[in-house]
This record gives structure tokens, C-alpha cells and sequence, in this order.
């Protein structure tokens, strides 16, 4: 996908049991769908990061939904169990959903984990890329990229970076 | 002179920057090494090596952070590194590096 493309709609289950889609968040200004995964150690590095952006903006409406489309069967630790225990540790605040088919992942040209795609109320894409500019030391931070193309969603603004390159794991394909 | 492994597998994106921090950590503590780069490149070629994930460093064949024999896969996949607070990070720190170094130079 590339900025200016519309949402590609999908239903998915996952750690809750239940099916979630965009849909469900349809009252909300921005929507960030990020693939995602357990056993990444860059996903592990942002992943609270990823539960503080979702606490500070969940009332100004932003809604965040991860995606895992691993193959569990090359990494077991990315199998849905593991995502249950990963979404307790962690305090996850947001769906985390399997792509089992792994067609939703291909279909966003998704590529990396975590790799992000952020959403206007039109659900036109408006950013995509990595969450930040660094994965080691979120006080070394130079550039919060997703936080403030949030910011400006909700404001009614265009973000001003459209896109970075996303750093991450490799998605494991079947 | 030291003896180094460098393994690292290209869908980890970082690699550059743990050979790049390896380098410098040489400098800083004045130890020279021959570092021997080996890109992983299958399953098979991660088991023959056991190779725990990207970036591995062993100094003189000794793992810089030893993972978990009883529950370490080798496979192509990246690695997770702990940072002294406990929050974990896809590359080595300097100072685990630097550690490494010293140990391996001690008689």
C-alpha cells in the first residue's frame, strides 16, 4: 500500500476469540493496523511503546490493531497461546488478531515486524513506516514518526512524513 | 590478536550496526581482531553453525551472551539481546561487547 490508498477491510480473530474489523472502530478519527508478532526482538524493543501511544490517544480518538501473520509452525512462540500470554505480560490495549491465511499481510504489502499503517477518518492511508527512529532507547528518540502523523489526524492535518522504511524482523511466510 | 565470528542473517535489519559497534568497542578498549563475517542463509547452514539468531558474536568461539541451551532453536531468526534495565533490544549493548573483549583477553 501506498499513502492515499484506501483501508483494506479485513475480519480477524485473535487473542479475545472474536472476530474484530475497522468496522468496529468506525468512530474513531485515526487507525493504526500494525503487523506484529511475539517473537521479534524489534517488535519487543516498541511494544510498550506501542500500549503507552494507544493509552494517550485512545480517548482522542485513535485506535490501534496489531496483526500477527507469522507461520507458527516455523516459530511456535508466535502460535496463538503465546500471543495470549504476550497480550496479558504486557497490559496490551489493543486487538491482537491472527492472519492465518496470511493474506491480509500480503495484500497490505506488508513486509516487516512491526511494521505500521496509519488511517484517516476516511481510512485513506496517511502514514506508513516504523513507529519511531530508535529501536534501542526510547530516550534517545529523535523522531516520533507515528505519533505525530496521529497528532496531526486528529487535528485535521495532514502528517508531514508519509513514510519511512520499516525496521523489523522479516514477516515469516509459509 | 583476537579471533572473532561475525554471523548475522539478512532479514534482521541491524546487522550493520552490531559489525559497526564491534568495531568501535574494538577501538575504544585497543584490542585488534581478525572478525570472520559469515552470512546465514538457511536453516540447515543455522544448525550446522548453531546459529541462535542475528547478529551472533563469539570471541574465540565463546558466545558473548550464551543463550539458554535448554530452549534455544537454531534458525533464521533475530535476536533478542537484554539492555541493563531488562528491556530487550535486537543488538548487543557496547558494554556487553566490551565485556566479551576483556574476558577473552584475561589469563
Amino acid at each position: 500500500m501506498k499513502p492515499g490508498d484506501a483501508l483494506i477491510d479485513f475480519s480477524l480473530s485473535g487473542v479475545e476469540d472474536a472476530p474484530v474489523s475497522p468496522a468496529d472502530f468506525s468512530d474513531k478519527t485515526a487507525l493504526a493496523v500494525v503487523f506484529s508478532c511475539n517473537h521479534c526482538p524489534y517488535v519487543r524493543a516498541w511494544e510498550s511503546r506501542m500500549v503507552e501511544i494507544q493509552a494517550q490517544y485512545a480517548d482522542k480518538g485513535f485506535q490501534m490493531i496489531a496483526i500477527n501473520a507469522n507461520d507458527p509452525l516455523k516459530y511456535p512462540s508466535d502460535n496463538l497461546d503465546a500471543m495470549k500470554e504476550r497480550a496479558v505480560e504486557i497490559g496490551m490495549n489493543f486487538p491482537y488478531l491472527v492472519d492465518e491465511t496470511q493474506d491480509i499481510a500480503r495484500a497490505y504489502g506488508a513486509e516487516r515486524t512491526p511494521e505500521f499503517f496509519l488511517f484517516d477518518q476516511d481510512r485513506v492511508l496517511r502514514y506508513h513506516g516504523a513507529l519511531d527512529d530508535n529501536y534501542e532507547d526510547p530516550s534517545s528518540v529523535s523522531h516520533t514518526y507515528l505519533k505525530d502523523a496521529i497528532e496531526a489526524l486528529l487535528e485535521g492535518r495532514a502528517p508531514s512524513t508519509e513514510t519511512t522504511p520499516p525496521v523489523g524482523c522479516t514477516i515469516k511466510w509459509k | 590478536m583476537l579471533t572473532i565470528d561475525f554471523l548475522y542473517y539478512e532479514g534482521c535489519p541491524s546487522h550493520d550496526v552490531a559489525l559497526d559497534r564491534l568495531n568501535t568497542v574494538l577501538d575504544e578498549v585497543g584490542l585488534s581482531a581478525q572478525i570472520h563475517v559469515t552470512k546465514v542463509e538457511t536453516d540447515e547452514q543455522a544448525q550446522e553453525l548453531r546459529f541462535p539468531g542475528s547478529p551472533t558474536i563469539r570471541v574465540e568461539g565463546q558466545d558473548i551472551d550464551p543463550p539458554d541451551a535448554a530452549q534455544v532453536a537454531y534458525t533464521l531468526t533475530c535476536r533478542a539481546y537484554r539492555r541493563p534495565d531488562g528491556r530487550i533490544t535486537p543488538l548487543p549493548t557496547a558494554d556487553l561487547i566490551r565485556q566479551a573483549l576483556l574476558a577473552a583477553t584475561q589469563p
